[in-house]
């Protein structure tokens, strides 16, 4: 974000309280892979992306991403994340701002990945905790089995 | 599964230390940077999967351009809205909501052009279309409770993308007059919260938000309508 410096003090010293309340672990897992011309690159986003006919995300502890298929459109998704609080005016005008697929579509025809996932994942960002351990096990297993060996991690 | 995620909070990153992240300077919401910017873009990505080919980890780069400068010169709407000409026109009693109309009117040529010129709207997350938001929304800022066009979420959910659209509507409207395709995140929000009737209407819906004995109703209109740092700004 911004630098820590141009905030001001409030905003500030909340980044620090949150930064004492993040998770810290005892492993690093460090998984390596083929060169990145040979890679497949899946977009995971907190952004609460979702298809325009889709569910919309709601703060449910139980319900906690939705699927975007590979060859989706701009205009096909729309965003129900539940935040006020950031700046969605970037994302309005280009939606690779929050998810770049057109950029991934380019650099797989240049030849700089290997190619895109057949599927990508969106989750709510406020509903990510703890509990969603299970569904982050299992949205792995289905990155597995689209064969992707590079996951790009996309906060809002 | 090898993953690399970008960083918006460093302190926090340092903390959680993920295999690769790479930390950008840019506000949050503002994953790669500007919109309609691809070679920005591609340098982030390329930044980030680059990590991809480092030895060990877990390692946290930093990415080491600004977003690029913009000029701002955001315009006020081609229609300005004048509250007393909107009762003389319409005889409605109820000024706030002329005015918002005919603010919503005036920004659907330039959403419509947004609309033709990207090939794509962010308005939908309610599933209300255009014609209809704006006297739905209006209708709770009154204190009433209009019935629930979707059943499958709850009616405080329905206000809540309602008020996603509603936003995303009139940026998407006025980034498509002349000059302000590139305007910034902070004087977009800036024009939407100091310059337009929506914002007064979103300020009415917080109110009765805060009022309401709805716990679901009650803690969207506290929390999710109105970004903390605008209402700081109110409050000060």
């Amino acid at each position: 974000m911004v630098r820590l410096e141009k905030l001001i003090e409030e905003e500030r010293e909340l980044m620090q309280r949150m930064a004492r309340m993040c998770p810290s672990f005892e492993t690093h897992p460090w998984v390596e892979g083929p060169p990145l011309s040979q890679r497949r690159v899946a977009i995971i986003t907190t952004a609460g992306l979702h298809g325009r006919h889709d569910r919309p995300f709601q703060l449910d502890p139980n319900d906690f991403y939705r699927v975007i298929p590979g060859d989706v459109q701009a205009n096909d998704l729309v965003m129900s994340h539940i935040s006020a609080g950031f700046d969605r005016s970037a994302y309005l005008r280009d939606w690779n701002v929050a998810f770049p697929i057109d950029r991934l579509r380019e650099m797989a025809a240049e030849g700089i990945i290997g190619s895109v996932a057949d599927f990508h994942y969106s989750y709510n960002s406020p509903s990510a905790k703890v509990e969603a351990a299970g569904a982050i096990r299992e949205v792995a297993g289905l990155l597995k089995k689209d064969n992707v060996d590079a996951v790009l991690l996309f906060p809002v | 599964m090898p993953t690399a995620s970008i960083s918006f909070i460093r302190p926090h990153t340092e903390v959680i230390r993920p295999p690769r992240a790479l930390w950008v300077p840019f506000d949050i919401g503002r994953t790669l940077g500007p919109p309609n910017d691809a070679a920005f873009q591609k340098r982030v990505l390329l930044a980030l999967m680059g990590m991809f080919e480092a030895p060990a980890g877990p390692c946290l780069e930093d990415f080491p351009e600004d977003e690029p400068e913009t000029s701002d010169e955001i315009m006020v709407l081609t229609c300005p809205v004048d509250f007393a000409q909107d009762v003389a026109d319409t005889e409605e009693t109820d000024q706030l909501q002329a005015a918002f109309r005919r603010e919503m009117r005036a920004m659907r040529p330039w959403y419509d052009m947004g609309v033709a010129r990207r090939q794509r709207t962010a308005v939908g997350a309610s599933g209300i279309g255009v014609e209809a938001l704006g006297d739905f929304i209006y209708a709770f800022a009154r204190g009433e409770e209009p019935d629930n066009p979707r059943k499958d979420i709850s009616l405080a959910y329905t206000l809540k993308f309602a008020v996603v659209d509603l936003k995303a509507y009139y940026i998407e409207g006025i980034t498509a007059q002349p000059g302000q395709a590139g305007a910034s995140g902070k004087r977009l929000a800036d024009w939407f919260w100091d310059e337009t009737v929506a914002a007064k209407v979103l300020m009415e819906l917080r109110k009765v938000g805060e009022a309401n004995a709805d716990s679901v109703m009650n803690q969207i209109g506290i929390g999710f309508i109105v970004p903390d740092k605008i209402l700081r700004r109110y409050k000060n």
